[in-house]
């Protein structure tokens, strides 16, 4: 029972405490994944190495190897997982409340198939070289706009964007797109193009660097600032189109803006990691299952739980049959679908339907 | 002077006229029931004044500002609803759901005042949802679901209230509650309503529509004859005065 003063729910009150404590749980995840792999280094040594590369302090001749590992090689994968974790996650709740379907994730509007066809092209035929090693990132972000755009296009009707033909029109594309890339794969049957698809389509930060980093952690910072700002919107949506209107939200204007700002979102990260399955889906409805469905709250925990649960991710990936790298993709995976069967079985958690 | 004012209105999709040049008004702390049969447009024209549809002609009026012209968090301001749309997508809890009612009045993520949160619980307490505060509302019943909307519409604190068929999935004890409270509800109401009787007993007056065209408006008394129930609705019924109010009531005979 309810007293009449009751205060607003606890989440509220506790959300600064579990931010901070997330934020520390992802600063620790982050120094200890830098330091393990293939050639483990201890956290305490891994600092000394951040710390001289940040500070443009200097390290003795016989560090130079581990650091380089460290500098060069781990930090920027590692702060890309958690930059990709994040934006996908929040991307994943942006998307659900645009669809208005528990079961949408980034990639459901085709923007993964058109990423990988776009990469393979540039594999193939060698355009925008002009772009060097960029050249495959930028082939993926335009194959991943070019679905954008003509999902868009193809699913807009007076009344603005529909969830449902969102949904049947991005599926429709994912399947036109993976066609095409089946075609190019079978007339260009070189091994590249065929692990260039197997990249772009399981996913990975095996191919990160420092120098792709900024453009990605611009459009996940955007992102969430503007999703979060966008919050009691969000939950106004969530009662529907025509109470939307009563409440004097704009569903036609709220679903074009989410729709950009998803899909730019989505490219710049799909560029540069391949399409990464499941953290898009999963990791919003574990959030709300921890915070509730308000959106301000689920915005707030989203992009730390799901910057933590992809660095872990890939440290598995890379170091469970290490030398080899696993697809990212797989541990998703396997990780994702027990955990989304336990969470659709659990008694109290309503996914929007029962 | 009228608070809303649906003014010539009329709504066509494709060919098809909906809403032929509907004239109403509802004055201030007035109760307006809209009835007529089924695809008589009642819920299209309601559509209009909410604003989830834009009228092909005519003007929806609050003290002679044009509705339809206004920015969507203005008239949000003035007009709360009950829409038919069914459940929410999220597992909101009731007390979140209701304080969205305060979201056309505040910036952003702007939390509710005291003051706010106080109007919430009021809302809460007059719907008798006030123990469920902390429930899933996807997890309630189709009535408990129905009137955690109407206090939702409550804390708008609008001119106008619009309420398509706020009875259904209502039990009894709480359809009578609901419509004598809108008796003194404070903003003017338009409602539909199904049931005529209630219609007669809670509303002061009754508009007819019937393919779209208003064929009567007025007292509840002027309106409802036997005459009109044959011709609008289809039925063959007797209209006798209420033994204790007065206002006229339906019985039905259900043929041999």
């Amino acid at each position: 029972m309810t007293t009449p003063s009751e205060p607003p729910p606890a989440a509220t009150f506790a959300m600064p405490l579990t931010v901070a404590l997330l934020a520390g749980v992802l600063a620790v995840s982050v120094l200890l994944a830098i330091g393990l792999g293939a050639a483990a280094v201890p956290p305490g040594e891994t600092l000394r190495y951040l710390w001289a590369a940040v500070t443009g302090g200097t390290i003795t001749a016989g560090d130079v190897t581990a650091y380089q590992i460290i500098w060069q090689v781990r930090t920027p994968r590692v702060l890309l997982a958690v930059l990709v974790g994040a934006g996908l996650s929040v991307v994943g709740v942006a998307i659900q409340a645009m669809v208005r379907n528990a079961l949408a994730d980034p990639y459901v509007l085709g923007v993964s198939s058109g990423a990988s066809a776009g990469a393979v092209l540039v594999g193939v035929t060698g355009a925008l070289t002009a772009l060097g090693v960029y050249a495959v990132s930028a082939g993926a972000f335009l194959g991943a706009l070019l679905v954008s755009a003509l999902v868009y296009l193809a699913s807009r009707e007076a009344g603005g964007l529909t969830p449902l033909r969102l949904v049947l029109t991005g599926v429709a594309m994912a399947f036109g797109f993976q066609a095409v890339m089946s075609l190019i794969v079978y007339f260009v049957p070189d091994g590249e193009s065929t692990s260039t698809v197997l990249f772009w389509s399981m996913g990975g930060f095996g191919a990160a660097t420092w120098g792709a980093l900024p453009v990605v952690a611009a459009a996940v910072a955007v992102t969430v600032v503007v999703l979060r700002r966008l919050g009691r919107s969000l939950d106004v949506l969530a009662l529907g189109d025509e109470t939307s209107a009563s409440l004097g939200v704009d569903t036609v204007r709220l679903r074009r803006g989410l729709f950009v700002l998803t899909s730019l979102a989505t490219g710049a990260m799909v560029a540069v990691s391949g399409a990464i399955g499941f953290v898009g889906l999963v990791l919003p409805h574990l959030v709300r299952l921890w915070t509730g469905a308000a959106h301000v709250r689920v915005l707030t925990i989203a992009p730390l739980a799901g910057a933590i649960f992809m660095v872990w991710a890939d440290l598995v990936a890379r170091t469970l049959v290490a030398p080899r790298e696993l697809p990212l993709g797989v541990i998703t995976a396997l990780v994702g679908v027990p955990v989304f069967v336990v969470l659709l079985r659990r008694r109290g958690y309503l996914l929007g339907g029962r | 002077m009228a608070r809303l004012l649906l003014d010539g209105l009329s709504v066509s999709l494709g060919e098809t006229a909906i809403v032929r040049e509907l004239t109403l008004a509802v004055a201030e702390r007035q109760v307006v029931g809209l009835i007529g049969p089924n695809g008589s447009g009642k819920t299209t024209a309601l559509r209009c004044v909410y604003r989830a549809l834009r009228p092909s002609g005519g003007a929806v009026r609050i003290d002679d500002r044009d509705l339809t012209r206004m920015p969507l968090r203005d008239s949000a301001r003035l007009v709360a609803a009950l829409t038919q749309e069914g459940r929410a997508d999220l597992d909101f809890t009731v007390e979140e759901v209701v304080a969205l009612g305060r979201a056309p009045h505040l910036r952003g993520n702007q939390p509710l005042s005291a003051r706010e949160r106080e109007l919430c619980r009021r809302a809460m307490a007059q719907m008798e949802v006030l123990h469920l505060a902390g429930r899933g509302v996807l997890s309630l019943s189709g009535g408990e679901r129905q009137r955690v909307l109407v206090a939702r519409a409550l804390v708008q604190e609008p001119q106008v209230l619009v309420l398509d068929e706020p009875t259904n999935h209502l039990d009894l004890h709480h359809q009578i509650r609901l419509l004598s409270m809108l008796k003194d509800a404070g903003p003017g109401v338009l409602v539909t309503l199904h049931d005529l009787n209630l219609a007669a007993s809670a509303c002061d007056r009754l508009a007819v529509l019937s393919h779209g065209r208003l064929v009567a408006c007025g007292t509840p008394a002027d309106v409802l004859t036997e005459e009109l129930l044959r011709e609008s609705f289809g039925v063959e019924a007797s209209v006798v005065p209420h033994p204790l109010t007065g206002v006229p009531q339906v019985l039905y005979a259900l043929g041999p």
